[in-house]
């Protein structure tokens, strides 16, 4: 892990401005931002560790806690909300067995809310690993859990 | 451009220097505005938001935070108007609301006429004035502490939640915090802060406890002190 760290901070010159960037290289690069990991990138970048603490809990695009294979994100906006958002949510939320913001114990899916995804016209909508879906259904939520390997219990 | 400005606070004509802030202007005349988050020895933050009076440009007021708005030739300030206090009251309230029991708190809002916080919130007691976090970096030099997570669930942390690596256990912190969240104690020479246990140096002569041993170091390392310099305490020497 060293090693990589220290080429990601040696991408942006070492230059503590990079703090951003880097935390982002790092969690594309491990999946999550692992306690050693920032240690490290305190050390190479010569910022103390509660500034890097204090960036990564700031964004919530960071995450300390490890996070699944596939990452969904569902839309809470107004739009994707009238046209029955909470249901789907409950659905997830009871087939993964996890709630809102949760990973599955095999570090399979990480399921959260959001807030506008910027597609209202395609309500609801929701995110896999950066593919949108757009007009979810109950269905087509049992659908795609089911090409993503996870057949619903519930 | 000079470096001197003149300005007006609540009539009286003064005389500050070109980059100061209102409030410092303020406080060299002796005019009294409320204020918490603010230190001469920290650079101005604006977190407090007691501070806020009114400006006149341009026949329109406007209510800005006088620690960090800086002072301009023929700036006119209203320290005390129906609008500031208002806006101090809420503030005072809110503030009230994340902790009720701190003295200094009751005391202003007194002044203000507030009796009773109109939000009740049960939170630990931290304002969030960050005066902790900036001592830490800009004064002690050593950024032990700072803020975790952001919005309604920030608050003042160590890293991690655990002990502080670079903590020097000087008790800083727990000197600058206004609403005295912050608390240390001593015992058997040991100072425990952030819910960790720093030893103390004890005196090679009379055996009483000096200062934590982690902050001596800091002190040796940073001022180039010989390795035996807190040897021996103040009494004895």
């Amino acid at each position: 892990m060293e090693n990589t760290i220290k080429a990601i901070v040696e991408k942006y010159d070492s230059n503590k401005g990079f703090l951003v960037p880097v935390l982002q290289d790092v969690q594309k690069e491990l999946n999550y931002l692992p306690r050693e990991a920032l240690d490290l990138v305190s050390k190479f970048l010569k910022v103390s560790i509660s500034q890097v603490f204090e960036v990564a809990t700031f964004y919530k695009a960071f995450s300390l806690e490890p996070r699944g294979k596939y990452q969904m994100a569902l839309c809470q906006g107004t739009a994707c909300h009238v046209r029955g958002v909470p249901l789907i949510v409950d659905h997830i939320e009871r087939t993964l067995e996890i709630k809102d913001g949760e990973t599955t114990e095999d570090l399979m899916y990480t399921f959260e809310t959001v807030n506008c995804l910027g597609a209202c016209a395609l309500g609801p909508v929701m995110v896999v690993n950066e593919e949108y879906h757009g007009k979810m259904t109950i269905a087509k939520t049992d659908k795609l859990l089911k090409k993503l390997g996870k057949e619903g219990n519930a | 451009m000079s470096d001197k400005v003149n300005l007006t606070i609540d009539g009286r004509k003064l005389e500050a220097p070109a980059g100061s802030t209102i409030l410092q202007a303020a406080k060299d005349a002796n005019i009294y505005i409320p204020h918490l988050c603010h230190n001469d020895e920290l650079k101005p933050y604006g977190a407090c938001r007691l501070c806020v009076v009114e400006i006149t440009h341009r026949n329109r007021t406007r209510i800005v935070a006088s620690c960090i708005y800086e002072v301009a030739e023929g700036l006119e300030v209203q320290t005390v108007t129906e609008r500031v206090l208002n806006v101090r009251k809420l503030v005072i309230e809110l503030l009230l609301s994340r902790n009720k029991k701190s003295q200094v708190l009751q005391d202003i809002a007194q002044k203000l006429e507030v009796e009773k916080s109109r939000f009740e919130l049960d939170i630990k007691g931290c304002i969030l004035c960050g005066m902790c976090i900036r001592t830490c970096k800009e004064v002690v030099g050593v950024n032990a502490i700072g803020y975790k997570s952001r919005g309604f669930t920030r608050e003042v942390a160590t890293p991690f939640d655990e002990t502080p690596p670079d903590c020097i256990a000087c008790g800083s912190c727990a000197y600058v915090c206004p609403v005295d969240f912050i608390q240390y104690s001593e015992k058997n020479g040991v100072r425990t802060i952030w819910n960790t246990e720093f030893p103390m140096q004890k005196c090679t002569k009379c055996g009483r406890h000096i200062a934590p041993v982690k902050q001596l170091d800091h002190f040796k390392e940073t001022l180039n002190l010989p390795e035996d310099h807190f040897d021996i305490c103040l009494h004895c020497r």
